[in-house]
This record gives structure tokens, C-alpha cells and sequence, in this order.
């Protein structure tokens, strides 16, 4: 049988998110507890959370998260990691036994910065310089499997349900100002860690419920531009999207909400001149990365988090307000959950993107 | 007596208990088929001058008429066929190169008839065009590499021209001089009523046609008939043709027959003068001097209006497209092994080039390979039959698709296959002033507006079933292809898997 990366295998989910607008730290405990409500609608193929703000005292460092399936390959991978940059700390990442989660990889943390001369010398922004490692190691060093990369975040996934990879990975250990979770339900059997969601690169993650029909459209224009999908989930592809019109484009969340789920052209037509010509504008320049089909998204970003329903709102998602925190669950059960006492709640039309940020700053 | 009679290849049958002898076959028939002699009971025909071209057979009023293939055969043999045979004696008895019209008609794979669809269960919601939006829009066009802003941040609109077309589907360049005025009237009337657009051809613009200019694309070929600097602003874009897929490495030779009135102003050449086009542009023997080309038609309009440069798909089309993209063309056109002429040299067009489901697959990959794909856009042609091949060339790369036989058996050619004679009985492939009349503009826009319409509410189901809403999230989407009956390097090739894989 296939594994996942040599098949594409579709797959409908769970999603589930938290921010706190003022950066007060949370513990992971309340994502656990959400995502939970949800468990059945995934099957116990694939769990996982984002967690933005929990390594403070390494928050300069990129956090690289890793798979390893055997020591080789971990001797291999820290050979390579140690050539390209400094480590400032590593270890495993901790976790605790738990019998639902089974056949686990190593797990290893590493805080590192690049090699200034080795930044130098390849002429590359940090970022990308860091970006292009993580594909290097992804793509070129069998068994190993950085997923998380971002600083001051971190990404912890698992094949099991979400409140046990929660659990395994413990989770309320944690505090952050944004957690996102995801439980999944493919189907076919991926039995492949890295598979899980979120998906992530660099500091965006991706936690998504859907299966979008525009995929190969989108994977092979996003290889064009150096991206390599190992994976072949819409995550995956959504999050290069993500990185790609951020990072590399410049595109603000609003802008990349009209080229994902862009406006109908007959919305488009109808809309005041000014607003019209960069709405033709961006569906022209960046009409590959245009996503059909299904998908609820949560991105999560440095300071920041966006909620995003295809045009034609073709999966739940609701979002609530109390005080400074925003919540976003594919149900309203699994926001009702933690916080009872909502001020607000509602669900955003297809195509309309929800952005909350950290008071004073983001993005 | 010619010691190789050619038996025709058809043979006219008249019921004679319907026939009425009221001799409309006869007035039909340019090429004088029918005949009734006086003091004959019957209306009598020569089988020999028949073309199977039909317009007896339609205009029958008592449906006396019909065409078979004759019975009349040499000896089975599988390597000598009757056609091949008598192409032999043809040019034995005359030393004359073959002519052909129209595309390609030999048994070679039609890989459009091998590539299936995809359609969404379960995990995915089909989505029914009657209730949701389902957009076929696109624009052609190069695209800047990077995005700018003003002092504010806002975006600044840096897109080259484009051409927006309601649907993906163009008419492909066909001459004013090949086909008749009215066939060139109905095809600006119904590209302006679609929101598309239809292509001159090498045969410049009739001055009564600049009206339609925002749904011309003005064409450029080696022979530089009809060029001057107001046919080149008049268009929406301009088309420089490298090549064509019925006849690749070759030019065009329109005979002087047709070169009469208003054909000849229009090209600028004398009356009765044969209209040769070079097989190159004599100012382009390499990529190069394309370049120089694009640039100088750049310049003569101002950067407003887009470029094409289309090309034979030749076996390394996929190497001189990358060269083209690189060389300031705003988009590439690419024309398959199938694709009509008025008239090519038989061998050329049955033995030259390659099939364009090959040619724009390969061409798609290496323009990603390169990462330049997304700079330019391709628009493909060479028999295009139905919207289930616009879905599937769409699906294997191409923005949009060219359409030109197509068109024309909807303006009410049979595919006879003389475009060549300059008789064309259906008023399209003629000059003669009493054949052109036959085709009605009225009649013949309003068949097109009707095929293309159908053919867009088709497109608009099949994506719906894949659950797909707008075209752009078609284009190149390959996994929404599975190939039949394709072996390892075909499917390679394609860039598909296997049905059932």
C-alpha cells in the first residue's frame, strides 16, 4: 500500500482555533479541550495544534521540530543542521505515554540560527535561507522530517485523535496567545506522522478542513516558484500559498483572502472603481493560486491568526468574541466548550475573511 | 484512354421514385455533378465530380439524394490502399504536387478520445451551475514579476494588456480570401455577441469589419499581406504566424481566382495575383530576430495590445515555445497536426508535426520546469471538436483553445475537403460571387453564437461535477485526467495516470 506523499489521499476534518488579542498566555489545556468535542469528525488517523508564543525565551531562534524514523537518520540530519547553523539548544521533545498513540517516531526539538557565513554565502534573505534548509532536509534526507520551523511557535502532531495527541504531547504544558488544533479523518490509511495537520513553513501554519478540487492546479504552479509538495495534501499546498503570497509577494491576510477564495467576477463587477481594479487585478496576477472546492482554513501567522471559508462556504466554521479573545471551531459546540459566556458569534460568509491580530502589532 | 482510370471515390444515388427533376441539385452543384440533358426523362449525374460535400443531398426537396462510398476496389492489399494507389497514378499522369483542404484525416491516435474526466463523490460537493456561480472568464496575457505599490500601499496596476474572454475559446485565423466575406462577417458578429474573440488570418482586415476591432486579432504572417500600421492598431491583439499545423515549414499560396475585389484591397495586392507566403519570414531565421518582430509590433502600437506568436507543434515545440516566451510574446498559440487549412500539399499535412495533446503537455511542463509558465499564457488549436476537449486541453495546461474547422461546420461545411477548388458549395471556401451568397451572416453568426453557447453551459457541467467553479482552478489541474488505453510514455508524456490508478 501507498504511503502518504507517493498518493494523494482527500481527507474531511475537524478545525479549531484561539487567540488572545491582548497576548495574554494560555495554557494548552483549552485547545485540547475544544478540538475534543469534535472527535467525531475525524477517525484517529491524524491530530494535531499550532501553538504561537510558547518558547519566549528562545523567541530569536527558529524552532525546528523533527521526525526522525531511526538514529541514522537523526546522526545525518544534525550533521547537516550543524553545518548550516548555530544550535543554540536541543533536545527531545517531551512526551508522555500514552496507549491510543502508538509507533512513534524520534522527536527532537533544536533552537537554532543560521550560520552567518553560510547565510553570506548563499545570498538569501533568513528566511528564506531557513525555508530552503527545511527542503533540503524534507526532501533530500530520507526519514527525517522537520514539521515546525517557525520561531517562538511550535507545531506538535500525531496519528490518533486530537485530545489523546494533545495529551501525548502534553500540551498544558504549554502557554501561548494562539493555539490551533485539527482532527482528521482521511480517507484511506495514511499511518504517517508527518500527514497530520497543521501543516507548517517557517512561522504560517495551516490547520484545514476540506478537500479543494483545484489542487494540482495549485501544486504545480506553487512548484514553479521552488516549492516542492512531498506531501501531496491540500495543507500542504495551502500553506506554500500562504508563504508564497506573504512572504515572498508581499500580499497583506486581506489581500491573500480575495486571491485564495477571490470575489466572484460578478461581485467584483459591481464593487466601486478603485476596489474593482485591484480585485481584477489580483485575480489576474494570481489566478493559479485561486482555491475551488470545499476548505475552512485557520492560518496561523506571527501575532496573528486568519479565518477563511471558500466562496461558497462549502464547510462549517463559526467564530465567537468574549472580551480580547477570539475563537474559531468548524462548531459552535467546540467554542461553547471553553468559553460559555460569549459576547458574539457568527459565521462568516464564503470568500469573507476573519484576521484578528495582537493588539498593536501582527503580521 | 487512360490506362489508369480512377473510378470515383463516391457515388451519388438517386431514388428516381422521389426525384421530381426540379433540377435544384443541378443549380446547387458548382462542380457540376448533376446535369439533365435535354429530352432525358431523368436527372443524371457524373460520380467523378462529386466532392461529398452534401448541399445536393441537404437541399433534395423530395430527399432523393444520398452519397455512399463506392464498392469499387483494387485488390486487398494492407500496405497498398486504394487511396494510396491512386495518389500514385494522380501524380504519375500529372507530376504535380497533392493538394489537400482542411485537417489531417488519417487513422493517427486522437489522444482527446483516450483522456477521461473526473467527477466529485462523497468528500467533495459536485456543484450544480443552475444554482451556483461557474466561472469560465479568462484573461490572456504576459504577467509582471513582481507586484508594486504607490506611496500608500495601495497596489498599483502593472498588468501588460490582456484580453478577457468570456469563455476559453477563440477562433482560429482563417484568411479573408480562403473563406468568403460572409463567413468572416458571421464570425466577428458572433465573437463580439460571446464576448471572444476571431482571427483574421493572413489576409488583413475588410474595412467594413474595423467595428468589430475589440474582438479582432489582427495576424501577422510571412507574406505581410494587408499590414500597414492601422490594421495592427485596429485589433485587440496582434497574431504573428511561425506556423501552422496543417502545414508546418511551409507558406501559403492563395491562387489568383481568389484574389478578386475586395480580397485584393485588402491584402494590397493586383487583382488575379497569386498571394504567396513564404515558408519563413524572410526577417526571421532565428529566435532572435522574433524577438525583434514582437518588439517592433510593440512599438507600433504602444504596448497596448498583446502579442501571440503561434507555431506548428513540431517535436521540439517544447523548446522553441520556452525560446518564444523568453522573446517579449505575451502569448503562445500552439496548432496540432489536425488543424484545418484551405489548402496544403497532401504529404505535408498527413506526415508533419505532432499531435497537440502531446505538444501542449509537454509544452505546459517544460514552461513550469522553467518557471516561467506563469509569464505567459498558451492558447492551443489543431481540432478541437467539443467542449469535452476545450475541459481536457484546459485540464493539461492550455488558458484557452483556438477553433476553426469547428466554427466552420457550424457556419455549414460538411468537410468535403476542397476548400482548395475554390468551389465551395456551401459559400464558405469561395470567392464566387455566386456561391458566397448561399451563406447567410444573419443566419451563420447566430449558428455560432448557439454552438458556442451550448458548448459553454457543457464546460459549465463538467466542472461543476468536479467540483470546480471557476476555469482558472481547471487550468493544468492534471489529476482531474486519467488516461485509457495509453501505455508508460504516453501517460509520461501527458503527465496523467492510468484510469483505475
Amino acid at each position: 500500500m501507498q504511503q502518504e506523499g507517493q498518493v494523494r489521499i482527500p481527507s474531511g476534518c475537524a478545525i479549531s482555533g484561539v487567540l488572545d488579542k491582548t497576548g495574554r498566555r494560555m495554557s494548552g489545556e483549552t485547545i485540547i479541550k475544544s478540538i475534543s468535542v469534535m472527535h467525531d469528525r475525524s477517525n484517529g488517523l491524524g491530530g494535531g495544534f499550532a501553538a504561537y508564543g510558547i518558547y519566549p525565551e528562545y523567541k530569536d531562534y527558529y524552532a525546528m521540530h523533527i521526525f526522525y524514523n531511526s538514529v541514522q537518520t537523526k546522526r545525518n540530519c544534525e550533521e547537516f543542521l550543524e553545518k548550516h547553523f548555530d544550535i543554540i539548544n536541543l533536545s527531545k521533545i517531551p512526551t508522555r505515554k500514552v496507549k491510543e498513540i502508538t509507533d512513534e517516531p524520534l522527536i527532537w526539538r533544536y533552537f537554532v540560527a543560521p550560520m552567518p557565513t553560510k547565510l553570506s554565502e548563499s545570498q538569501l534573505n533568513e528566511r528564506e535561507f531557513v525555508a530552503k534548509c527545511v527542503f533540503r532536509v524534507n526532501t533530500q534526507i530520507e526519514g527525517a522530517y522537520v514539521f515546525s520551523s517557525g520561531k517562538n511557535m511550535g507545531v506538535f502532531k500525531a496519528v490518533g485523535y486530537p485530545e489523546d495527541v494533545g495529551r501525548f504531547y502534553r500540551l498544558e504544558e504549554y502557554e501561548g496567545y494562539c493555539f490551533t488544533a485539527h482532527g482528521r479523518y482521511p480517507t484511506n490509511t495514511p499511518g504517517w506522522w508527518g500527514g497530520a495537520h497543521p501543516f507548517a513553513l517557517l512561522d504560517y501554519s495551516v490547520v484545514h478542513n476540506g478537500e479543494i478540487s483545484s489542487y494540482d492546479a495549485n501544486r504545480r504552479a506553487i512548484e514553479m516558484h521552488g516549492y516542492k509538495c512531498t506531501l501531496l495534501t491540500d495543507t500542504e499546498v495551502i500553506t506554500y500559498i500562504v508563504d508564497y503570497l506573504h512572504r515572498k509577494k508581499g500580499l497583506g491576510f486581506d489581500e491573500i483572502a480575495s486571491v485564495v477564495a477571490a470575489p466572484f467576477w460578478q461581485t467584483i463587477k459591481s464593487m466601486p472603481p478603485k476596489e474593482r481594479e485591484i480585485h481584477e487585478y489580483l485575480r489576474v496576477m494570481f489566478s493559479e493560486q485561486l482555491i475551488t472546492g470545499p476548505f475552512s482554513i485557520l492560518v496561523g501567522f506571527e501575532g496573528g491568526m486568519m479565518a477563511l471559508n471558500d466562496r461558497l462556504k462549502l464547510r462549517s466554521m463559526v467564530v465567537g468574541e468574549s472580551g480580547d479573545t477570539v475563537y474559531v471551531a468548524s462548531e459552535e459546540a467546540a467554542i461553547r466548550i471553553i468559553q460559555p459566556g460569549l459576547d458574539r458569534i457568527w459565521a462568516p460568509k464564503g470568500g469573507q475573511p476573519v484576521i484578528v491580530c495582537l493588539n498593536g502589532g501582527g503580521e | 484512354m487512360p490506362i489508369n482510370y480512377i473510378y470515383s471515390e463516391y457515388e451519388i444515388v438517386r431514388n428516381s421514385d422521389r426525384c421530381i427533376n426540379c433540377r435544384a441539385c443541378e443549380n446547387q452543384c458548382a462542380n457540376e455533378a448533376h446535369y439533365f440533358a435535354e429530352g432525358s426523362e431523368n436527372t443524371l449525374c457524373d460520380d467523378s465530380k462529386c466532392v461529398n460535400c452534401h448541399r445536393c443531398v441537404s437541399l433534395c426537396p423530395t430527399h432523393a439524394l444520398k452519397i455512399i462510398k463506392n464498392g469499387n476496389t483494387y485488390k486487398d492489399n494492407a500496405n497498398w490502399s486504394d487511396r494510396t494507389i491512386n495518389e500514385l497514378y494522380r501524380q504519375a499522369s500529372s507530376g504535380g504536387v497533392l493538394l489537400s483542404g482542411m485537417g489531417n484525416p488519417e487513422n493517427y491516435p486522437v489522444y482527446f478520445d483516450k483522456l477521461l474526466l473526473n467527477a466529485s463523490q462523497v468528500t467533495n460537493p459536485s456543484i450544480d451551475p443552475l444554482r451556483e456561480p461557474m466561472e469560465t472568464k479568462v484573461s490572456l496575457g504576459s504577467r509582471p514579476g513582481e507586484i508594486e505599490r504607490d506611496e500608500k500601499g495601495c497596489i498599483k496596476n502593472n498588468l501588460p494588456p490582456q484580453l478577457s474572454l468570456s469563455m476559453p475559446v477563440m477562433f482560429s485565423a482563417m484568411s479573408y480570401g480562403s473563406i468568403s466575406y460572409n463567413a468572416h462577417e458571421s464570425l466577428a458578429r458572433a465573437a463580439q455577441e460571446l464576448g471572444i474573440l476571431y482571427n483574421t488570418g493572413e489576409g488583413g482586415l475588410h474595412e467594413d469589419f474595423y467595428k468589430y476591432g475589440g474582438n479582432t486579432i489582427v495576424q501577422i504572417a510571412s507574406g505581410r499581406f494587408g499590414v500597414h500600421p492601422q490594421y495592427l492598431s485596429s485589433g485587440a491583439a496582434i497574431e504573428i504566424k511561425m506556423g501552422q499545423g496543417a502545414k508546418p515549414g511551409i507558406g501559403g499560396h492563395l491562387p489568383g481566382t481568389k484574389i478578386v475585389g475586395d480580397v485584393s484591397r485588402t491584402r494590397m495586392i493586383p487583382e488575379g495575383c497569386d498571394a504567396i507566403s513564404p515558408a519563413p519570414h524572410h526577417d526571421i531565421y532565428s529566435i532572435e530576430d522574433l524577438r525583434q518582430l514582437v518588439y517592433s509590433l510593440k512599438e507600433v502600437t504602444e504596448y497596448k495590445k498583446p502579442v501571440i506568436v503561434k507555431i506548428a507543434a513540431v517535436h521540439n515545440v517544447s523548446a522553441i515555445a520556452s525560446g518564444i516566451a523568453r522573446s517579449g510574446a505575451d502569448i503562445i498559440a500552439i496548432d496540432g497536426f489536425r488543424g484545418g487549412t484551405g489548402a496544403a500539399p497532401t504529404r505535408i499535412r498527413d506526415n508533419v508535426g505532432i499531435p497537440i495533446e502531446l505538444a501542449l503537455a509537454s509544452v505546459d511542463q517544460r514552461l513550469r520546469d522553467e518557471g516561467i509558465r506563469g509569464n505567459v499564457s498558451v492558447v492551443i488549436g489543431g481540432s478541437v471538436r467539443s467542449s469535452a476537449d476545450i475541459v481536457k486541453a484546459v485540464a493539461l495546461g492550455a488558458d484557452c483553445v483556438y477553433i476553426g474547422t469547428a466554427a466552420l461546420l457550424a457556419l455549414g461545411c460538411h468537410l468535403c475537403r476542397t476548400c482548395h477548388s475554390g468551389k465551395c458549395n456551401w459559400g464558405i471556401a469561395t470567392q464566387m460571387p455566386t456561391l458566397t451568397k448561399r451563406m447567410n451572416p444573419d443566419i451563420g453568426y447566430k449558428r455560432l453564437v448557439n454552438l458556442l453557447t451550448a458548448w459553454k453551459h457543457e464546460i459549465k457541467e463538467m466542472m461543476g461535477g468536479m467540483g470546480i467553479n471557476s476555469i482558472e482552478s481547471l487550468k493544468g489541474n492534471r489529476l482531474m485526467l486519467r488516461g485509457v488505453g495509453l501505455n508508460e510514455k504516453e501517460l509520461e508524456i501527458l503527465g496523467i495516470k492510468h484510469a483505475g490508478g
